[in-house]
């Protein structure tokens, strides 16, 4: 046998694509059952406002509807609360009900739902419920929130103040006193609005002789799911089977557990067998799925003579909504244990405040909590250099650890795993051209013309992550069944929902048993066919997961040994070699196919062997992993419109050991666009009263392929030695690095004006506005 | 996403579709495209008892280049226009605006006589027909057939010329002499509806004097207007980039109340406005964009 170019590193286009763009992909709306009952949820349209009355019987008793439900039927039949999943030290956790009750607190609430024959009937039966509501006055500004005479949201807390959190390290009071220079910033993290392109949607179906459950939900954690929702509708956990069919992009909105999870399930247990389903609009999805950013704070920089950072402090207000979503408070810790970025000082303090608000709730959003921190230390980079009249890149080169620094120990306690961050910031530098390209910006200026370069160094968390630092446990299970003909079946915990898994996964096996890509099939998202596992986000698939598939070949091969030695004529499994896809002892080989089929047949075993041929393995990381890079943009401020136009893009990106560059190309693609938006369009605004004002898509732009550059990409490669593959993961870093990139790019630009910060969105009015304001200098 | 129920008919015959447009009053709505009309019903912005589908009049879906007037039905989608060779020849402002609409899903199905129709104020269709001085053709009760001038079709926010049982069915557009055309169009983010859109038309000869001007403007004002001081600071001039600055400063002298809203205030759209008009007709005038 001819050994060919192994899979892994190649640019392999994603095997899950043909079925997804020719429309033969099954979500959630596209699956079919008889009988199908259809749901509507009645939602608030007061941000704050008490329930005197909720009058559900002309709904009950319209054509087609079947049933009508309030929290007066979940409190009878004892369904539980929407969990809090990171519920931190001392933090005041209020009651979430899946239905409001007594109460709404953010527009949007759920108050009741309606059961009917067809989506029409169930849709049209929610005008015939009656509600009263006392308005109250809203609290919005998460700031004013904290202040005394505010309006309290949850009376029962007596506060909005949730929680505060902080750490720390070394002495910041006097590296701040002996400091020769420091720098001050107020950030504003605004609101955003996660947007897949799928909404959420849930199909529950229970039948009652059997007592089994099944809810299909789009989710990024179906055995997560399983278990909680067991809790909440109390079925044993062994009679409930959840599935997350294909799933049409998250970005974390989906790493939840929501009230319509909780409310299908109930109803569907009332009126079994009948299924009942639930498809998210677009409005419902972006008053009601979890938002993210979110945070204000102010960071503050102590600095030596030399430009070495002595000390950082930052001290942040996040807005959690109204109520605390599965992960949300966990989030701005993140922002807190990676507030140091990819830099060495002596001293941080981070004291992060969460309060509600009379808004959704925030939660984990495509990086969470790791842009909000790399943009502010990457901000306060900038203006360091500005400060100080120094080059951006040296500032930053000066305060990174050296390669031989790592293991790296942060300011805030963690431990970097690998990583040479100079080497990503001087390839970044070399291949945009830095020296040309600011002698470019200089004569161009000198025209008239508003170029700006931005410079974005980062160094973020993966792959979550050791078990005793994750709410839910941070290993991952992968099965790997070897059918009788030589196939391969992997049943992975893992819920990959666009990363490419299936893809990248069986480029792992196809390589390690000498098999054909072709072979392998890749199975997830069913907590009935796949063992329990915890599922998808923070970009652990591959480092956690994909580890515990290495784990689940390797017993595999150990398994299949002593029968190849038995079949070979060999003495022991020891004397037995795997490779290229053949057992080799005494000169003779055994294809794979050939063992897995013998394996099965089993007419001729030795002592001991179970015939079949699989095995199960879970792998629990020692530590996260630690991806960094350097990004560098260039724009062109239009100084009759403050339009910003993108002339490069370029990102250089360490994610350790690379299993498919292309895939690797397209999250950070992906994730560049993603910061586009966060930079420059997007924003969740909510008015005084706490009215989503952009509560459409028409009214929320996320950023589409005419408004993105061609982007440059490029990787050092830096592995890992948490896992044994070298992997670190990929999933946020686009959004992560780019979201500074692109603000300081346009900063930069705006230098001739004395501008030295705006927060985001950049839109073109602000931009223009600041240029009036300044005048030229 | 469910509209209210609705009765809807398609007929054959626009004598059918006027006569159920009269009898069924203000509950009726007329449906082309349904780029616009979808969304508010699915949203129950609005819930017409009535839906007359044009779809199956014959005759409605043309573009007839060749004559002067150009004719265009009112159901020529805006891709048709987008793609129509013959147009790029004759009246090339209107394929340049045709393909600055929504995205090419929306070109499919959309339609220019249901977008001038409908007269949102941040449309594009009527800032190019007010540059081109159009006439809007409608068909009434009885086999009556009015032409209303595009300069008083638009009458306010999502408000027209048309009269209630009346539908528009043709767009009639006397050829461009000899000079350029330009559309400007800044997008709001979000819906690619125009935060402020300039259409250009200039006639000039080699002296470069200006014979006919004619700027439409939508996205500022509570409908499409035409800037007819900026027109008249260019006929009879030489189109040079002094004339067209100065000309540009007029472009929106007589709006006292401009739109505003998250995406964009008062104050910045008749700022872009000015901007763009200058940029239209350099453009038109067959020079760069920017000075």
């Amino acid at each position: 046998m001819n050994a060919r170019e192994p899979y892994v590193g190649r640019r392999i286009k994603r095997t899950e694509d043909p079925r997804l763009i020719r429309g033969l992909g099954q979500y959630v709306d596209d699956l079919r059952f008889a009988d199908l009952h259809h749901v509507s949820i009645l939602r608030s349209p007061h941000a704050h406002a008490k329930l005197t009355s909720l009058e559900v019987s002309k709904a009950r008793s319209a054509n087609g509807v079947i049933a009508v439900v309030t929290v007066d039927d979940l409190d009878r039949a004892a369904v539980g609360d929407v969990p809090c999943g990171a519920v931190l030290a001392g933090m005041k956790k209020p009651a979430h009900r899946p239905l409001a009750r007594g109460k709404v607190r953010f527009a949007g609430e759920p108050l009741a739902a309606v059961v009917a024959s067809s989506p029409g009937a169930a849709r049209d039966a929610l005008d015939l419920i009656a509600v009263e509501y006392d308005p109250l006055p809203s609290v919005v500004d998460p700031e004013t929130a904290l202040k005394p005479g505010t309006p309290v949201i949850h009376e029962e807390l007596e506060t909005n103040r949730a929680f505060d959190w902080s750490v720390s390290s070394g002495d910041v009071g006097a590296a701040f006193k002996s400091a020769a220079r420091v720098v001050s910033q107020r950030i504003v993290h605004q609101r955003l609005i996660p947007c897949s392109i799928e909404p959420r949607g849930v199909v529950a179906q229970y039948f009652p002789g059997a007592r089994q459950l099944t809810l299909y939900t789009s989710t990024q954690i179906p055995h997560l799911v399983r278990t909680m929702l067991a809790g909440a509708i109390g079925l044993p956990e062994n009679h409930v089977r959840v599935v997350a069919p294909e799933v049409g992009g998250a970005f974390g909105s989906k790493l939840n557990f929501y009230a319509e999870e909780i409310l299908l399930a109930f109803l569907a247990m009332r009126l079994g067998p009948r299924p009942v389903k639930w498809i998210e609009t677009r409005t419902e999805n972006f008053a009601g799925t979890i938002h993210g950013r979110g945070q204000v704070g102010t960071i503050e920089a102590a600095l030596s003579s030399d430009c070495r950072i002595l000390g950082v402090r930052y001290r942040s207000i996040q807005d959690l909504g109204a109520y605390p979503q599965l992960l949300g408070p966990a989030i701005p810790t993140l922002t807190g244990l990676m507030a140091a970025g990819c830099y060495k000082m002596d001293s941080i303090l981070v004291e992060v405040t969460g309060v509600y608000t009379n808004q959704m709730s925030t939660d984990a959003y495509r990086g969470a909590g790791r842009p909000e921190a790399t943009y502010q230390i990457e901000r306060m980079m900038d203006i360091v250099a500005k400060e100080m009249g120094m080059d951006p890149a040296e500032v930053r080169r000066r305060n990174m650890p050296g390669p031989e620094e790592f293991p790296f120990k942060t300011a805030t306690g963690l431990t970097y795993d690998s990583g040479d961050y100079r080497r990503a910031l001087d390839r970044a530098l070399g291949l945009v051209g830095i020296e040309k390209l600011r002698e470019q910006q200089r004569s161009l200026r000198d025209q008239g013309r508003l170029i700006g370069i931005g410079i974005a160094s980062y160094a973020e968390i993966c792959a979550l992550g050791p078990s005793a630092a994750v709410p839910a446990g941070g290993w991952e299970s992968a099965t790997v069944r070897v059918e009788p003909s030589g196939k391969v079946t992997i049943l992975t915990g893992a819920s990959p929902h666009g990363q490419g898994e299936e893809t990248t996964f069986a480029q792992l096996a196809a390589d390690f048993f000498g098999i054909a890509l072709d072979d392998v099939a890749i199975k997830h998202g069913d907590t009935s066919e796949v063992q329990y596992g915890i599922g998808t986000f923070g970009s652990r698939n591959m480092a956690v997961g994909g580890t515990a598939l290495l784990r689940a070949m390797e017993r595999v091969v150990a398994k299949a040994k002593p029968l190849a030695a038995h079949l070979l004529g060999a003495p022991s499994a020891d004397a037995v070699t795997f490779s290229e896809g053949a057992f080799r002892a005494a000169g003779k080989s055994i294809s794979f196919a050939e063992l897995a089929a013998a394996a099965h047949r089993a007419a001729s075993i030795p002592e001991g062997f179970e015939p079949g041929l699989s095995a199960t393995a879970s792998f629990e990381p020692k530590n996260f992993t630690f991806p960094f890079g350097t990004h560098i943009c260039v724009v062109e401020v239009d100084r009759e419109t403050g339009d910003v136009s993108f002339l490069r893009y370029l990102a250089v990106d360490d994610c350790g050991k690379v299993i498919n560059p292309m895939l690797v190309d397209g999250q950070v693609h992906g994730g560049i666009a993603q910061a586009i938006g966060q930079a420059l369009y997007e924003e969740a605004i909510y008015d005084e009263a706490g009215q989503l004002v952009t509560g459409e898509l028409m009214d929320y732009p996320i950023p589409k392929a005419h408004q993105c550059p061609r982007f440059e990409t490029d990787r050092t490669e830096t592995p890992s030695d948490v896992n044994p593959l070298g992997v670190k993961g990929v999933g946020e870093a686009g959004t992560i690095g780019a979201t500074p990139a692109i603000v300081n790019a346009v900063i930069d630009a705006l230098e001739p004006f004395g501008v030295t910060h705006v927060d985001m969105p950049l839109r073109p009015e602000k931009i223009w506005r600041l240029m009036q304001k300044e005048g030229t200098s | 996403m469910i509209p209210s129920p609705f009765e809807y008919a398609a007929p054959q015959t626009l004598e059918e579709v006027l006569s159920l447009l009269q009898s069924a009053g203000a509950g009726a709505k007329a449906l082309s495209g349904g780029q616009s009309l979808l969304p508010v019903l699915k949203l129950r912005l609005a819930a017409p008892e009535q839906l007359v589908d044009l779809g199956k009049v014959p005759g409605l879906r043309r573009i007839d280049a060749e004559k002067d007037p150009i004719a265009i039905g009112a159901m020529a989608t805006h891709a048709m226009i987008e793609d129509s060779a013959a147009l790029r020849a004759a009246c090339p402002l209107l394929p340049e605006v045709a393909a600055c609409i929504g995205d090419r899903q929306v070109r499919n199905r959309g339609t220019i006589g249901g977008s001038l129709a409908n007269a949102d104020p941040a449309a594009d269709w009527p800032a190019a027909v007010l540059a081109l001085d159009a006439e809007l053709v409608a068909a009434g009760p009885r086999s009556a057939i009015k032409s209303i001038p595009a300069r008083d079709f638009f009458q306010g926010m999502m408000k027209t010329a048309l009269e209630p049982g009346w539908l528009l069915v043709e767009i009639r557009i006397r050829r461009p002499g000899k000079g350029g055309s330009a559309y400007q169009k800044v997008r709001q983010s979000a819906s690619g509806f125009a935060i402020a859109g300039v259409a250009a038309m200039l006639e000039y000869g080699p002296d470069r004097v200006c014979k006919r001007a004619g700027i439409g403007i939508t996205g500022v004002a509570q409908n499409a207007f035409r800037a007819v001081a900026a027109e008249k600071a260019l006929v009879g001039a030489l189109l040079d980039e002094k004339r067209i600055g100065a000309a540009s400063q007029l472009a929106t002298e007589k709006v006292d109340d401009p739109l505003s809203d998250i995406h964009a205030s008062g104050k910045y759209r008749l700022h872009l406005a000015r901007v763009h008009c200058a940029r239209a007709l350099r453009r038109a005038a067959g020079l760069s964009a920017n000075p």
